[in-house]
């Protein structure tokens, strides 16, 4: 076993450049991603071992990339584009929901469309406006999109390279302050993902409640229930992994086994994903459940000046907090 | 005009002084929306009558030269029988078979001389109205009724004729060919020399789609990749009920410039002109010289849609004007002054669009509605647990009420 201690952000360099290898007609394309190897550094070097013609340094123009993607998608390439920061996708918004996302369906199948955004999400960097936002659920509202998010670099590894193979369009969303975590990732030639692009995976195994959480919160959700261990309660916490589709199936078994979900994610809890999975909790485990499904969130309102940062995002106290509230019913 | 100057290899363009503080733009209101003005490639006039060499047209005479009188034929038969289409469109859409249609009354020539130039090997990116483009392409126009018809969103095989979706928001498709073209560019189809491999894209919209950011990213993205791109902007001279003025300052052939490319005003009712810049412009992108930007000089005769009231916003006057430059009515009477075909051959054709519009509307009118659980089919590529779920869901509900009237 290749197993190394790398992080999240080389985890997604190393799955780019083995799906790169593995298949000429990849292509990168995005601003800075060449020389500079992009802002956040997850193009690096390869411009420099695959050449300009396949890691592209685009115009700055978001519809331009995204738009010119579905072109190359079409040519028969596999086109993975990086939006730089989270709140730069809106004005490639429209290509995504009116032709990325429908491209398959309004040719009645005869188009595929496979291609992979790129988007680094959420907050906590400290960083200016625009820079820390967390847009999933336009994008999993959108039919046609799969959307998808990774929390650890072995996950980064290989979900960069399912989502490439997806003959689907695929969203990413990487959580940016993760990026230079580490953890183990197996990068032998003959190693396999474990979890398929559309698994949510039970991180740690509890009893007394369930923490739904994605992305950037997954980390958090892990030490808030390290936190609740020492009070003597057993936190269970599934990384959904998926957005679109959701594993509707881990989700619901670990519901009926605890009896109690606190759903958490930076994204502002008024129609956000904890909604959906609210809902979902709601509908298929009603009799097993000991008290409401509660959501930690981020607040109705712009994403704070980073000064204010740190009580805009779930922090462990908010987290641990509807723990108590939850187990209070 | 002098033939369509490009970038040299460095990048710039000749040299001519810059002067600031001085502007060449007209005040909007002293245009004659009539007249394409002294820049405008033609080869026909009114009339019919072949026009001279001119300084506009002198870099596409040759290509116009070498037409024969079949061509001219087969260019005719296409001009009618798309007019036909359109005809049977609008009807069918009055008499409740379609929804809506768009009409291309009026540009024909702009269509068809772009479509024919095209080469089996090059893609074309429609709007909504490229019925004629469509037709060059070898697409049975059922294809497009049944989308202006509600059994689907379009739902041909684009990579059957090359000839991509209709596309609904405006711009979108101008990046999508260019993305399309950089693909050619990256499978090494431009500049072989090679006639069956060398491609290129030719994208269209409306004088208002000029002004989407998608249009004008699209001409950045071009011009930096030197991509193999035509853009073919059809100035019909109305967005809806928006006038050109309201859409920009400086015609679209002129702001090609500023991009770094060629643009061209060309008639675009005289369909050897239209397929001789379109040809040119095609030979040049595909020969690996980059993108050029085509106005076609055209007017929209009908309504935007037949959702649309003209009335409310043109003059008929002005509409009496360009019905004098009907571009079938010009053709007819260039091929007839050049002896290029007989009477029976115009009433062949005639004959010929009349079967057309019977064996089309017929198909229309017997187009059975999609099976009902289809609408869940297609969504994704690969399995999707939610859609799947919906459908199963969905199915079953149904098959309550047949189970409920079988009792
Ligand atoms: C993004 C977008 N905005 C608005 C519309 C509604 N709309 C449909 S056609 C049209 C006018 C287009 O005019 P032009 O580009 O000149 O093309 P034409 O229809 O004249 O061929 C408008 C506003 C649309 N389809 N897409």
């Amino acid at each position: 076993m290749a197993s190394q201690k790398i992080t999240l952000a080389k985890g997604l360099n190393a799955g780019l450049r083995r799906a790169m290898e593995q298949d000429p007609k990849v292509v990168l394309m995005g601003e800075d991603v060449g020389k500079l190897g992009g802002v956040f550094r997850i193009t690096e070097g390869l411009q420099k071992d695959f050449g300009e013609d396949r890691v592209i340094d685009t115009p700055l123009a978001e519809s331009g990339i995204v738009g010119t993607a579905v072109g190359l998608a079409l040519r028969g390439y596999r086109p993975v584009v990086e939006i730089q920061f989270d709140g730069f996708v809106y004005p490639a918004f429209d290509q995504i929901v009116s032709q990325v996302a429908k491209m398959h369906s309004r040719s009645l199948g005869h188009l595929k469309l496979p291609m992979v955004i790129r988007i680094p999400c959420g907050g906590g960097i400290g960083a200016v406006e625009h820079h820390s936002e967390s847009n999933e659920a336009y994008f999993a509202h959108t039919a046609g999109l799969r959307v998808v998010t990774c929390a650890n670099p072995a996950d980064a590894y290989w979900m960069i390279q399912q989502a490439i193979s997806c003959d689907d369009p695929v969203i990413l969303f990487e959580p940016k302050r993760r990026y230079h975590e580490r953890g183990e990732v197996d990068i032998d030639e003959s190693a396999g993902p474990t979890l398929g692009l559309h698994d949510a995976a039970v991180v740690r195994e509890g009893t007394d409640l369930t923490l739904l959480c994605y992305g950037p919160m997954v980390k958090t959700c892990l030490q808030a229930a390290n936190a609740a261990e020492q009070e003597g309660k057993s936190l269970e916490v599934v990384d959904l992994r998926t957005l679109s589709p959701l594993d509707v199936d881990t989700i619901v078994a670990s519901a009926k086994k605890t009896g109690r979900v606190v759903v958490v994610h930076e994204a502002s809890t008024f129609l956000g994903m904890g909604g959906e999975l609210a809902a979902q909790v709601q509908q298929q485990c009603f009799y097993h459940l000991e008290a409401p499904v509660l959501r930690v969130g981020g607040y109705n309102i712009p994403y704070p000046p980073s000064r204010y940062e740190q009580e805009f995002l779930p922090n462990l106290d908010r987290v641990l907090d509807a723990v108590d509230r939850s187990l209070a019913y | 005009m002098s033939a369509p100057e490009r970038p040299d290899s460095a990048g710039s363009t000749a040299s001519e002084p810059i002067r600031h503080h001085e502007t060449t733009v007209p005040p909007p209101a002293t245009r004659d929306i009539t007249d394409g003005g002294p820049d405008m490639v033609q080869f026909v006039d009114g009339d019919g009558q072949r026009i001279g060499i001119t300084e506009a047209n002198e870099p596409y005479a040759a290509i116009v030269e070498a037409m024969t009188p079949e061509d001219a034929q087969s260019m005719y038969r296409d001009l009618v029988l798309v007019r036909r289409i359109d005809a049977e469109g609008h009807a069918l859409q009055r008499q409740g078979e379609l929804g809506l249609w768009p009409s291309l009354l009026g540009q024909e020539a702009a269509q068809v001389g772009a479509g024919r130039a095209l080469r089996p090997q090059d893609y074309a990116f429609p709007g909504y109205r490229e019925h004629g483009v469509g037709w060059c392409r070898g697409v049975p126009p059922e294809n497009v009724f049944g989308m202006f018809r509600g059994v689907n969103h379009g739902g041909w095989d684009s990579n059957a004729n090359n000839f991509h979706l209709y596309t609904i928001v405006i711009g979108n498709q101008m990046l999508n060919a260019t993305g399309y073209a950089m693909g050619i560019q990256r499978d090494g189809a431009v500049g072989t020399q090679d006639p069956d491999r060398d491609a290129a894209v030719m994208a269209f919209t409306g004088d208002g789609g000029t002004a989407q950011g998608d249009y004008n990213e699209a001409l950045v993205f071009a011009s930096v990749a030197n991509a193999p791109v035509v853009f073919f902007v059809q100035n019909n001279q109305w967005a809806i009920s928006e006038p050109n003025h309201k859409q920009f300052r400086i015609p679209p052939y002129q702001r090609a410039r500023g991009f770094g490319f060629p643009g061209v005003r060309v008639d675009g009712n005289d369909v050897l002109a239209v397929y001789a810049t379109s040809t040119a412009a095609l030979d040049a992108a595909r020969s690996g010289q980059g993108p050029t930007l085509i106005e076609a000089f055209t007017y929209r005769l009908g309504a935007h849609t037949t959702s649309d009231d003209p009335t409310k916003y043109r003059v008929a006057a002005e509409v009496d004007v360009w019905k004098e430059k009907d571009p079938i009515k010009r053709m007819r009477g260039f091929m007839e002054s050049k002896d290029h075909a007989d009477p029976d051959f115009f009433t062949a054709i005639d004959e010929e669009a009349d079967e057309l519009a019977a064996r089309i509307r017929k198909a229309c009118q017997e187009m059975p509605d999609p099976p009902l659980p289809h609408m869940f089919d297609d969504v994704y590529a690969e399995p999707h647990s939610l859609v799947a779920a919906e459908k199963a869901e969905f199915v079953a509900f149904h098959e309550s009420f047949e189970a409920e009237g079988a009792h």
